[in-house]
């Protein structure tokens, strides 16, 4: 375990964190979909991409972003419309566009795109990929299967990763999905990688092998990773009963890594709480954003 | 060049020369290789020439125009064939909410260099889910153009400016056109010149700048029966009209149309869409203040498009459709 991983896992955990604290506070505007729980497959991801490879992100994709870009402060003025805003404070949360990485926010539209994306790369950029991080509610979506179709054919250069948290903001799996995802990458002919895991290393160290396949021309992957949604859809509609959340916490990777680590977390911690509130309180003095269309 | 060429040919060479002059250019859609060439021939022997980038595809409008919105986000460029346009419904989604919005909703300019093709219109006998004509449905998209074919235009030149904007386009094809003729050298017909002002294409008996009784304005695809209807006016009505066609129909330029406008007594909005919010109305706004007297629609009825031929005939826009509208607007 890197003191580097740790730093990012805790950076997005308080910024989602300090998010949920402005939205009590009546300082944000507009929604937003915290990734609490979720924070280490982006961070363990990180450790397998490439910086050309693309990236596309989804709704719930804030620990997308501050696991590539160490950059709280351009987030977060994006979120509040501030100066500095990574998207001039148009996109918001969930509109999000630098160098190559994409997040947009119509469930399922992105593998498409990811798999043109992918296309351009096994033409001009061979060994490099397409990366999609897709929830598990995303698999309501027909275009997730015209795109896996279209992978699989053409052998892209597509990794699609599904954050299976187990419920599409207030509607569980099991009222949502017939089968499987495994069942449903299998009727594609596409590998398909299940971890339940929330440990950084070893989630790396299980993908490491199928994420190279898919450099090397191996065409679409699928990884499925059970993760746990600790907080809310957006800010604070979350149906399920106290001791479900509960019993999920006690799974979290906070705990696991304060095992582990003991102190060194706590250190770690108290460094990301910290430098999370000075930049909430530096953005919020920001002036706002200027846009023109 | 020499001799004349159909439209359904005029445009393949355009798609060709294009494909040639960029390498970066993909043409994807259904059905489009050889030998089949496409449903309507349009991309006949492309693929042989061009078998890396003319991409025979799956079943999957949304698929594959999201796709193409990869590409084009990635620096390619991609045109995309829908193999009917009333299909285009199914890709409302990656047209509208990925490829128009991503050119601006990142807070900077985004280059989309994308065009859908739509094959479109009736006059077929292929029914009500392979006859319509849905330009309407994508006015006023921040982002998306929207263009039409038209025997008038040089579909070279068209499709150069729609890829080289950075922002999509559709643009929308009417069947009925494709086995027709393309107009060369200024001339029409027998009875009618044409010239271009730009984009814009100017059908005229006499001269172009002659005060008359009334212009009418429509897209490419209703050129051969707004014709027809200008000629019965003329020889039998004795009512002299101009044509005016924009290669773009949204946004529309009103520039180059306000000296005919300010000529004619009447402005009548032609095209092919079933009534209601038309872009016949958008028009009619948009020239309000340089038109002489009120701006009349001319459009398909308010109903499905029937499958036999004559009550497909009883519901959409014809030359004496056309004419009456004319006859009505100057009464």
């Amino acid at each position: 375990m890197l003191t580097e991983d740790l730093a990012s896992l805790l950076l997005i955990r308080h910024f989602e964190s300090a998010l949920l604290d402005l939205f009590d506070r009546g300082e944000l505007n507009g929604t937003t979909h915290t990734c609490l729980g979720q924070e280490h497959v982006p961070v363990a991801l990180r450790g397998l991409l490439d910086p050309r490879d693309y990236v596309f992100s989804n709704h719930r994709g804030h620990g997308h972003y501050l696991s590539l870009f160490d950059d709280p402060a351009g987030l977060l003025a994006e979120i509040m419309g501030r100066e500095g805003a990574v998207c001039a404070g148009v996109g918001g949360s969930q509109h999000i566009l630098r160098e190559r990485y994409l997040s947009t926010g119509v469930q399922g539209e992105s593998l498409p795109v990811a798999a043109g994306a992918a296309l351009h790369l096994s033409r001009s950029e061979p060994g490099q990929l397409a990366c999609a991080f897709v929830g598990d509610g995303t698999w309501g979506q027909g275009a997730v299967y015209e795109a896996l179709n279209l992978a699989a054919l053409w052998r892209l250069p597509l990794l699609v990763v599904v954050e299976h948290n187990g419920i599409a903001q207030s509607t569980p799996t099991s009222r949502a999905m017939a089968g499987t995802i495994a069942g449903r990458a299998a009727a594609f002919g596409i590998p398909h990688t299940y971890v339940d895991s929330v440990d950084v290393d070893e989630l790396r160290a299980v993908l490491a092998k199928p994420v190279a396949a898919v450099r090397d021309g191996g065409g679409p992957l699928v990884v499925e990773a059970r993760v746990r949604r600790l907080g809310p859809h957006s800010k604070g509609d979350d149906p399920r009963p106290a001791d479900e959340v509960a019993a999920l916490r006690a799974g979290d990777w906070r705990p696991y890594y304060h095992d582990l680590v003991g102190a060194e977390l706590d250190r770690v911690d108290e460094a990301q709480r910290a430098r999370v509130a000075a930049v909430v309180a530096e953005v919020s003095a920001r002036p706002l954003a200027g846009w023109a269309p | 060049m020499t001799g004349r060429q159909r439209i359904v040919e005029h445009l393949n060479a355009a798609l060709s020369a294009a494909l040639a002059d960029d390498e970066r250019l993909y043409l994807l859609g259904e059905d489009i290789a050889d030998p089949y060439g496409g449903a309507f021939k349009v991309t006949r022997g492309l693929s042989t020439r061009f078998p890396e980038r003319v991409l025979t595809t799956p079943i999957s409008e949304n698929g594959i125009v999201g796709l193409a919105g990869g590409l084009a986000l990635a620096g390619d460029k991609a045109i995309v064939e829908i193999m009917f346009s009333d299909f285009v419904t199914l890709a409302f989604d990656p047209i509208v909410n990925f490829a128009a919005k991503s050119t601006t909703m990142y807070g900077r300019r985004v280059p989309i260099h994308l065009v859908v093709r739509c094959p479109t219109g009736g006059n077929r006998g292929y029914g009500p889910t392979h006859s319509q004509s849905l330009q309407k449905h994508f006015l006023g998209v921040p982002g998306l153009a929207v263009y039409e074919l038209s025997p008038l235009h040089d579909s070279a030149t068209v499709l150069a400016t729609m890829l080289g904007a950075g922002t999509p386009a559709l643009h929308f094809e009417d069947k009925s056109l494709y086995g027709g003729w393309l107009c060369r050298d200024g001339v029409v017909d027998d009875v009618f010149r044409f010239d271009l002002v730009g984009d814009l294409a100017r059908v005229f008996a006499v001269d172009p700048d002659d005060e008359v009784d009334c212009v009418l304005i429509a897209p490419g695809g209703l050129v051969p029966r707004a014709v027809t209807a200008m000629r019965e006016l003329l020889l039998a009505d004795e009512i002299v009209c101009h044509l005016l066609v924009p290669s773009r129909l949204y946004p529309l330029d009103v520039a180059p149309m306000a000296p005919a406008l300010s000529r004619a007594r009447r402005v009548v909005v032609v095209e092919e869409s079933t009534a209601g919010g038309t872009w016949g109305a958008e028009v009619a706004h948009a020239v309000r203040d340089v038109a002489r007297g009120p701006v009349t629609l001319v459009h398909s009825a308010d109903s499905v498009i029937p499958t036999a031929p004559h009550l497909e005939r009883s519901v959409l826009v014809s030359p004496e459709t056309i004419r009456r509208g004319v006859r009505e607007a100057l009464s």
